[in-house]
Order: C-alpha cells, then sequence, then structure tokens
C-alpha cells in the first residue's frame, strides 16, 4: 500500500509518535475545566483526518467487498470530522459573551 | 510527482494546523478562532487527498472510477449528514453527539484496518509483522471505540436505561478480550496478516462486543470521562492506522490526540474526584450507588 513519497521506517515512526505524544500532553496541560468539554470535541474534530486515510484505502480498493468496508469508512470518517466541526464551533460560540458559563457539561 | 508533492506539502500544513488550532483551543480569549484555524487544516488535507487518484496502485487502476465515486458519494453523505445534525441538535445533546461523532472515527479507522487485512496481497508486496500487528491493534482499538460510543451515545439519548450489572461480567469480558486478542494475533503471526475472511469478520465482531460490554456497566453520570476516553482511544486508533498506510498527518493527528485525550479523561476524572480506572471497573464489582445521569 506504500505510495511513493514518504516512507517511514520503524523508529522515524517511533520519534513522530513520541514527539505527537509530547504536543497533544503539553498542549493540553495547564487548560482551565470550563474549557475540558469543547477540548474533547475539538480533538474528536481532529482525529476526524481519519478520512483522508479511508479515501486513501478506498481508492485503491481491488474488490466488491473492500468497495463496500471503503464506503462505510469514508462515510464514517467524514461524519466525524464534520460533526466534530460544529459541534465544537457551536461549544465554543458560548465563549463569545463576556460572562464565561461553563461550556455543555 | 508533483500530485504526491502537493500531497505532502497540504498534509503538512494540515498538521501544522491542528497543532495550532488546538493550541488556541486551550484558552478562552482564542478558543473561537482555534476550531476555525483546525478546520481550515481539514479542509486542505481533505481536498488533498484526492490526489491519491494519480497515485494508485497497479491492481487498483482497473477500479479507480467505482472507487472514486464510491469515495466522493459516502464523503458528501457523511458530511451532509453530520453538518446538518450537528446544527440542528439541542445545547443540551452535545455531549452524546460528540461520542457519536468520536465512535464514527473509531469505526473508519477499523475501517481502515479491515481493508488491508481483507487486501488480497500483491505478488512481492507482503509487508512484515510488525505491520500488521499495528494494524490490528489500531483496528481493534478502534472497533472498541466505535461500539463503546454507540452505547454512550444511546445512555446519555436515554436509549438504554438499563445499566448491565451482574456477577461474574469481569470474567465474561476478560475472556470476550483475551479471545479478541488471540485470534487477533494469529491474523498476525499465524496467518501473515491475510487470514480467511470468516477469521478477520469474527475478530471484528468479537472486538466491537467488547466495546459494548466494557460500556454498558458504566453509569450515565460517568459517560463524559468514558467519553473522553474513547476519543483518546480513537486517536490511538487514527495514529496507528496513519503508521500503516505511510500517512504521517494522521500518525501526528492521531497521536496529539491520543495522548491529549489521555489527560483530558484523566483531568475529568479528577474534576470529579474519581480516578479513571474506578469509572471503568466500579460497576463490575459490587458498587451499585451510582446515580443516573
Amino acid at each position: 500500500m506504500e505510495h511513493a513519497g514518504t516512507v517511514l521506517t520503524g523508529f522515524v515512526a517511533l520519534y513522530i509518535f513520541m514527539l505527537a505524544a509530547f504536543t497533544g500532553y503539553e498542549i493540553i496541560g495547564r487548560v482551565p475545566s470550563i474549557l475540558h468539554t469543547p477540548l474533547m470535541s475539538g480533538s474528536n474534530f481532529v482525529h476526524g483526518i481519519v478520512v483522508v486515510g479511508a479515501i486513501y484505502a478506498t481508492l485503491n480498493a481491488t474488490s466488491v467487498l473492500e468497495q463496500a468496508i471503503g464506503f462505510f469508512g469514508v462515510l464514517l470518517g467524514a461524519g466525524n470530522a464534520a460533526g466534530g466541526y460544529v459541534v465544537t464551533e457551536r461549544m465554543l460560540e458560548m465563549f463569545k459573551s463576556s460572562d464565561k458559563k461553563p461550556a455543555g457539561k | 510527482m508533483n500530485a504526491q508533492l502537493l500531497i505532502e506539502v497540504s498534509a503538512l500544513a494540515a498538521s501544522f494546523l491542528f497543532i495550532y488550532g488546538l493550541k488556541r483551543m486551550s484558552s478562552p480569549v482564542t478558543a473561537r478562532s482555534g476550531i476555525v484555524v483546525a478546520g481550515y487544516g481539514m479542509l486542505v488535507a481533505v481536498l488533498a487527498s484526492f490526489l491519491y487518484t494519480f497515485g494508485v496502485a497497479e491492481a487498483a487502476k482497473p477500479h479507480l472510477t467505482t472507487n472514486a465515486i464510491i469515495a466522493v458519494v459516502a464523503l458528501l453523505i457523511g458530511v451532509g449528514w453530520a453538518w446538518r445534525s450537528g446544527k440542528t441538535v439541542e445545547m443540551t445533546a452535545m455531549p452524546q453527539m460528540v461520542a457519536l461523532y468520536n465512535g464514527m472515527g473509531g469505526g473508519s479507522a477499523a475501517a481502515i484496518a479491515a481493508m488491508v487485512l481483507l487486501a488480497v496481497p500483491a505478488e512481492g508486496a507482503s509487508h512484515g509483522s510488525l505491520h500488521y500487528l499495528v494494524t490490528v491493534f489500531g483496528g481493534l482499538i478502534g472497533a472498541v471505540s466505535l461500539s463503546g460510543s454507540l452505547i454512550a451515545w444511546a445512555k446519555l439519548d436515554g436509549r438504554i436505561n438499563k445499566t448491565l450489572r451482574m456477577t461474574g461480567i469481569q470474567a465474561i469480558n476478560g475472556s470476550i478480550m483475551l479471545a479478541t486478542i488471540g485470534i487477533g494475533l494469529y491474523i498476525v503471526f499465524g496467518a501473515g496478516g491475510h487470514a480467511p475472511a470468516g477469521v478477520t469478520v469474527a475478530f471484528f465482531a468479537l472486538a466491537l462486543i467488547f466495546g459494548v460490554m466494557m460500556t454498558m456497566p458504566i453509569g450515565g453520570a460517568d459517560m463524559p470521562v468514558v467519553i473522553s476516553l474513547y476519543n483518546a482511544f480513537t486517536g490511538l486508533a487514527v495514529g496507528l492506522e496513519g503508521y500503516v498506510l505511510n500517512n504521517p498527518a494522521l500518525m501526528i493527528a492521531g497521536m496529539v490526540v491520543g495522548s491529549a485525550g489521555t489527560l483530558l479523561t484523566l483531568l475529568m476524572a479528577k474534576a470529579m474526584n474519581r480516578s479513571v480506572s474506578n469509572v471503568i471497573f466500579s460497576n463490575f464489582g459490587a458498587a451499585g450507588d451510582e446515580q443516573q445521569g
């Protein structure tokens, strides 16, 4: 399933995972608790990037079974990305008003 | 190839925009612009992903038109449905919608794993055990996240009111998990990544059942913590499948969410004066003092 560009050997992958894990940890580290739910929703949106992987896999499908699974993969991933975005935006909308009431639950 | 370069550049841009967007979201003053920044990242990445049509594997070329149509139609339906449901949902019903969308992401990661495992191996293109081990592990976590999130959604939405509590559920769940892992290990080491379709289906079915069984005993009041945990699960699954597909953007975005989600889960549990293991395992034993939320 390789494409021509980046080819990640095991250790480069581990470096990427390690640095990304620290990044995630640092971003969330000192966040006020009213932002817990919007941030959960925001990070939920970010992993909607899975739809890109699903599109890639679907384009490379060679059988009807793979195409069927690919359809659901893209469908679900797209729902994750779009739904995550809309819901997060609506949650954060509440921070526009001056008083910081707790967002959602 | 220029198309390939364009994909790489947009993936890099998307990774930056995601991290920068999350960073902005972590402060109340800048939070609103954060999601917009991350949204641009997603738009760039998804649009660029269709450039993959220029670089598909030889075996997939005869199917390319059909595959592209499938991808576009699924994308439009998914975006259309989620956009509408997200816009119209009541403010109070948002946590369960987050659970639902999160479960969909887990399902998507599981679908990628299933496609890798069910693909007919091309001659001379066999991968090592590590490749399939990561695939199976990501698929397992994704599937658990899918069915677990669906149960969390159903509970918060009032569709499931009962909390399943019975003696011995811990042993049942434990054996389901062991069976799932056993089949997964067989797929990787016994069948070299390409087990008969029935075995692969059984693996995913068991993983889905495990997600249901793991979530059923947990009361509604604890669901936000559980949703956050599954959010981290999905992130991890996406990161692992990103490795399988050789896609750094998926690896970075998935892993950032995996670790941020884990920390967020711990923080949320702490805010409730609970530990995460207490939330997940407390109902396996005798403790039955929780309120339905």
